[in-house]
């Protein structure tokens, strides 16, 4: 309202109280994860391809929400946006946990010959094409590249959260316009490296293929993954917990609204559509041009086996959640918006299990017992390291001068 | 989940009684005017609106808005440009005129999806523009309201409340209804013309004439509320 008088937040209205239900719960996460990683690696000596196929699904399906939440935290101070603060903290701490991701890709950097077909080199004579590549393909070039993504994103997230924690307690309203700033090239960075690495970690397990809108498909599914979570975890935190016998609500309840899961929910429907923009504009030119090189990647996915996924990943991540998403009631409403966002990383998983599995089951859908342990495994580690970063600090950037008008945002 | 239902088209709506007065309250806020619409809305009143330069938050539940059926238009229109799309291209590519284009069927889908995908916008956005014109009776020549010279504030720095009523009586709780929101001004639009009823007409207490953008004590808006 035009004339309301201005609400803020102290820190402590919006910090986890001790012994929430949460603390445990990440610590719990932790170690069950641990112990699947563990079940992974025992189970790896029988069939190394596969162990490292689920891994590598697993670590994309984790890597590409707190990717989410970098891309996130970059465009909002980016595009200057208001309505978000009481949300962004949320970002700012998933992307806070990227380094877990550098520790989490040894395995693949390690295993890489057992993934990746082109590791060994190719014969010119045998396979030009493949040899024509030998110069990106390459095992050292591939692991100083894996290393410069990853640390770029640590740094980022890491110094994205810390700027921001840092004006929870001075209240300058310089930090913001510095942070402002820096996201501009900060999302370049990001832009390219994800973009490179979806190239080296998911398109080159079918070396000869190439798509050069592979990067943004994969960014694509990183905005349907960090809407949906973010909702999710703005109702988590909303939610009253038992402390010390007596009911409390949750440190997010009364700041985030219906207003905001109402734009989430715009921003997540945008990007189920934008998904599908994408996927089908690379199907379409693939299609057209018919030119064997390119189309062998679409044969594949729509005969010997894997034709299923491929529509249920058509209808199931595009045609579905669109007329679902599509009444304003749906995004207004926590109960469906949260089945919608529950849905959404579902499919998120189905999608990078389609990108990357056919490479690994040409024969056709193979799931496998280690597909759900490798899952287990880095996402166990990846709730544990976000419990852990949003475990202290305030859940909203509450010297953010933005915040007020986030807190009496309303879409009309 | 259980689908909204379909609103009645609007030449199917029954039609209020036709007023014979328009009363319009001015008020020099936008607080003023949400109080007021929030009064009106629990006393129940039918034929009334709002009027004010800039979109108010919070006067859609102030008023108990129905939600809008534009949506509708641009699901009807836009589903319907996307099949007429489609439908065009089969016809022309493999009914009409049957080429082979690069090898291909002749009904080949994925080439049809974008122009397809364009006419589907395109009924879509032709929907949001007509369902709006429908919704708001657009386009008329003239309206009671723009009678009053003052109304021409409404697009400027004013903000107004019409409320139409139907016979004497009526007009009488009209007026006390509306000296009860605290206007800084009414007046009446009848077939005689334009006339500024003066404060305590309706032998009510005169309200202070309100030029400042102090609003009476209002309750606050519940959330979500039903009309």
């Amino acid at each position: 309202m035009s004339h309301a008088p201005a609400r803020s937040l102290t820190a402590s209205e919006v910090t986890l109280p001790e012994r929430h239900p949460l603390r445990k719960g990440g610590l719990v996460a932790a170690a069950v994860g641990a112990l699947a990683l563990v079940a992974v690696l025992a189970l790896a000596a029988g069939d190394p391809r596969q162990a490292l196929g689920s891994y590598l699904v697993a670590f994309l399906y984790w890597l590409s929400i707190a990717l989410g939440g970098l891309f996130f935290t970059l465009a909002m101070l980016a595009s200057r946006a208001g309505w978000c603060v009481v949300v962004r903290r949320l970002a700012e701490h998933l992307a806070g946990t990227l380094w877990v991701y550098a520790l989490l890709f040894v395995p693949l950097a390690v295993g890489a010959a057992h993934l990746w077909p082109w590791w060994g080199g190719a014969d010119p004579a045998e396979d030009p094409i493949l040899a024509g590549k030998a110069g990106w393909l390459d095992p050292g070039f591939f692991w100083v590249r894996a290393a410069v993504y990853l640390a770029a994103w640590a740094l980022l997230g890491w110094w994205f959260r810390r700027r921001s924690l840092a004006q929870d307690a001075s209240a300058d309203p310089g930090v913001t316009r510095r942070l402002q700033s820096l996201a501009a090239p900060a999302i370049l960075v990001y832009a390219v490296t994800q973009t490179f690495a979806a190239f080296d970690w998911i398109m080159s397990l079918d070396p000869h293929w190439y798509s050069t809108i592979f990067g943004v498909y994969f960014f694509a599914g990183q905005a349907v993954a960090i809407f949906s979570v973010l909702a999710l975890l703005a109702m988590a935190l909303e939610r009253g917990a038992k402390v010390e016998g007596e009911r409390r609500p949750g440190p997010l309840a009364g700041v985030v609204t219906v207003e905001h899961y109402h734009d989430l929910g715009k921003l997540l429907f945008a990007f189920v559509v934008f998904w599908a923009y994408i996927a089908f504009s690379q199907f379409m030119l693939i299609w057209y041009g018919n030119i064997p090189e390119e189309t062998v990647w679409y044969a594949h996915r729509l005969e010997h086996g894997w034709e299923g996924a491929t529509w249920a990943l058509a209808i199931g991540h595009f045609v579905l959640p669109f007329f679902f998403l599509l009444p304003r009631g749906v995004k207004r409403n926590r109960a469906t918006l949260a089945a919608a966002a529950v849905w959404m990383l579902v499919v998120h998983y189905l999608d990078l299990y389609w990108l990357a599995m056919p490479a690994i089951h040409p024969e056709g859908f193979r799931p496998h017992v280690l597909d759900l342990v490798a899952w287990v495994g880095v996402g166990g580690l990846a709730l544990g390291a976000l419990a852990f970063a949003l475990a202290r600090p305030a859940l909203v950037p509450v010297g953010d001068p933005r915040l007020p008008e986030s807190l009496s945002f309303e879409n009309m | 989940m259980k689908l909204p239902k379909l609103p009645a088209p609007p030449w199917k709506r029954a039609a209020a009684p036709a007023p014979d007065t328009l009363l319009l309250a001015e008020y020099a806020g936008p607080d003023g005017l949400l109080a007021a619409a929030d009064r009106v809305r629990r006393a129940g009143w039918a034929d009334w609106d709002a009027h004010s330069p800039f979109p108010v938050h919070g006067m859609e539940r102030a008023m108990g808005l129905a939600p809008s059926r534009v949506p509708w238009y641009v699901l009807v229109l836009g589903l319907g440009g996307a099949a007429g799309g489609m439908l065009l291209q089969w016809w022309v590519s493999a009914e009409a005129y049957p080429l082979v284009v690069s090898g291909k069927p002749y009904f080949s889908w994925p080439a049809f999806v974008p122009i397809m995908f364009e006419c589907g916008v395109l009924g879509g956005a032709l929907g949001a523009v007509a369902g709006f014109l429908a919704e708001s009776r657009l386009p008329r020549h003239h309206h009671p309201l723009f009678d009053s010279a003052r109304f021409e504030r409404a697009s400027d720095d004013r903000f107004f409340l019409s409320l139409g009523a139907a016979g004497r009586e009526e007009g009488d709780r009209a007026l006390r209804l509306l000296e009860e929101t605290g206007p800084a001004r009414i007046e009446r639009l009848g077939p005689d013309g334009v006339a500024e009823v003066p404060a305590g007409t309706a032998g009510r207490r005169p309200p202070a004439a309100r030029e400042t953008d102090e609003p009476p004590a209002r309750r606050d808006v519940p959330p979500e509320d039903a009309p």
